[in-house]
């Protein structure tokens, strides 16, 4: 017996070595280091660097740059989840229960699936690259050629302050759509039919039916996805950095926390006030969390 | 028969919607499919232009000047042993975390799946520097610091944990005891169990996390980012992302063009032939 759960032991122990050795090293380590970095005006170069306290956190304060990235990120917060919720829920709804009986899926659904999900599977470079062209500013441009074929005035999608923000955004729910229609097609597969056809016999309409039957039956995942897309804002980074003029321009019109982060830490070598604007974006994300763990309680609805 | 008339108004708008969605998809790919094939002259002189002749040589001086094809080369080496050794630690520790119950257990499965709740731009310089520090250890040092592949797969490695942790314990726990027990009483050992019996098993929740690895590996962008900077050890994304600056190859708008297009056909061709376990292996974290 004591062989056996001598054996046992050494099992657990070979076994959770490598991956707990690696998460300790590569991922614990360096989020509390961060805690304490935060508090230094480590540079990179310094052996010791200087312990300053809380002075980062004064100065991010007042970084009116900072600020703004917040801001973009608390409007992509709202913005993101709701527009893609939105039209993923539309296009789910048609797709499954939109059809012409009422209760069943539209013809050539599993097409429109396949091809509105693409776009997930591209690397977010890829996404930004290839609307970096789509949206260039003048005649060569996908969306100005045309406009401008028409005698119109092309406009500056990404040089243009006023629009630069929307692009990005626009981007995003590009690339999120279809990820969720296939969630929501998935939560609405598992829900029994009954359900639907009971209720085209009392008599609902289309309309009726998505708010009484489907959004209802469907609020544990548009709660996941809330939860999702609410994560993806928080973490915008590769489409900022790379799409937009300036990394983040025109005029910080687009530049979001973790473009901040990563242009003190290896643009400016401010690693110290780098990690303090790390330490405010966890907060804010833990921040975020908690706010949709408490508004999201709501009733199941059990079948 | 009858049913057909129905198609009223609102069925109409509905296609529209559909087929709207469809456009906004498949149009800018294919727009930049186009363009691949163009000459500069052609780009820059109007959107939609049709070439003359196809200009194949643009893929040539993607696939050399750019070098996307060593950007390709170096993805699938980081990425098959990233995946690779993400799910064999990752499928091991869960395994051991759902079904061993022990002292610390619970300790150690929250640590991991604290980590989902980490944005990875808190560790991002601290990251920097231990990696860096990992290049000074003796003997290893060279193969596991900053600008080598095997560093930046460690770190892969490290950041997937969370994620197939969490998916894959939940799927283990959900496995029947009672084969595993079997095959301990006729003396196979902890290990064989879970290799030749645990692990087949849990055959479904393997092939969805492998997906969702792949694809989040392959698609990965800030670690390579700060971890590989010399240019020979780039990936993909860091090649694609660079070509738009133009600092390579002065602004070389076709094979721009040409490199987008060589990076997104491979995922068009993937993507079509696996689409089904693709959406089931990314929906499936969401749905648990």
């Amino acid at each position: 017996m004591t062989f056996n759960r001598y054996r046992r032991g050494l099992f657990i122990t070979s076994f959770l070595a490598a991956p707990v050795i690696l998460y300790l090293v590569y991922v614990i380590s360096p989020n509390i280091q961060a805690f304490y970095i935060a508090m230094t005006d480590w540079r990179g170069v310094s052996a010791t660097p200087a312990f300053i306290g809380l002075d980062n956190f004064e100065r991010l304060l007042g970084d009116n740059v900072f600020w703004k990235a917040v801001g973009h990120n608390a409007a992509l917060l709202v913005l993101l989840p709701v527009i893609t919720i939105i039209i993923a829920l539309f296009f789910a709804f048609l797709l499954n229960v939109g059809g012409q009986q009422g209760v069943s899926g539209i013809r050539g659904s599993t097409f429109y699936r396949v091809v509105f999900f693409f776009p997930q599977v591209l690397a977010v470079t890829i996404v930004a690259v290839l609307f970096q062209q789509v949206f260039r500013p003048d005649a060569s441009g996908m969306l100005n050629g045309p406009l401008m074929a028409l005698g119109l005035d092309p406009i500056g999608f990404l040089s243009d302050s006023s629009f630069a923000f929307w692009s990005v955004l626009g981007v995003l729910v590009w690339q999120a759509v279809g990820f969720y229609v296939v969630l929501f097609s998935a939560g609405l597969a598992s829900i029994p039919k009954e359900m639907f056809e009971a209720a085209q016999i009392d008599g609902a309409g289309r309309i009726s039916m998505f708010f009484r039957v489907t959004l209802p039956l469907l609020w544990d995942t548009v709660q996941v996805a809330w939860v999702y897309l609410g994560i993806l804002a928080m973490d915008v980074f590769a489409i900022v950095w790379v799409m937009t003029v300036q990394q983040g321009g025109p005029d910080w019109s687009t530049t979001v926390m973790a473009a901040e982060i990563y242009r003190n830490a290896f643009g400016y070598f401010r690693f110290g006030y780098a990690s303090a604007l790390g330490v405010v974006m966890f907060l804010f994300t833990v921040g975020f969390a908690i706010l949709s763990l408490r508004l999201s309680r709501r009733e199941r609805i059990e079948y | 028969m009858e049913r057909r008339r129905r198609l009223g108004p609102l069925g109409v708008l509905t296609h529209l919607a559909l087929v709207i969605w469809t456009l906004l998809v498949i149009v800018p790919l294919l727009w930049t499919f186009l363009a691949s094939v163009k000459s500069e002259d052609e780009i820059f002189g109007s959107a939609w232009s049709l070439p003359e002749t196809l200009r194949w040589d643009n893929f040539a001086r993607a696939w050399e000047q750019a070098h996307i094809g060593q950007y390709m080369i170096n993805s699938v080496i980081v990425v098959s042993f990233s995946t690779f050794g993400t799910m064999l630690v990752g499928s091991m520790a869960a395994y051991v975390l759902a079904r061993y119950p022990f002292r610390g257990n619970r300790a150690v499965y929250t640590l991991f799946v604290a980590g989902l709740a980490f944005p990875f731009f808190l560790a991002l310089s601290p990251l920097f520097f231990v990696v860096q520090n990992m290049g000074n250890i003796p003997v290893i040092g060279q193969f596991i610091g900053l600008n080598t592949h095997a560093g930046a797969v460690l770190v892969y490695i490290a950041y997937s944990m969370p994620f197939t942790i969490f998916f894959l314990a939940a799927f283990f726990r959900t496995l029947p005891t009672s084969v595993g027990e079997a095959a301990m009483v006729d003396g196979a050992s902890h290990t064989r169990v879970f290799f030749q019996i645990m692990l087949p098993m849990a055959r479904p929740g393997i092939i969805s996390i492998t997906i969702f690895n792949i694809l989040g590996q392959w698609n990965q962008y800030q670690i390579p980012l700060i971890l590989l900077q010399d240019r020979d050890k780039w990936v993909l994304s860091q090649g694609i992302a660079d070509i738009s600056t133009a600092a390579g190859y002065d602004a070389d708008w076709a094979a721009l063009f040409a490199a987008l297009t060589l990076a997104i056909l491979p995922m068009l061709v993937v993507y079509t032939v696996f689409q089904r376990q693709i959406q089931s292996g990314l929906t499936a974290g969401a749905l648990k």
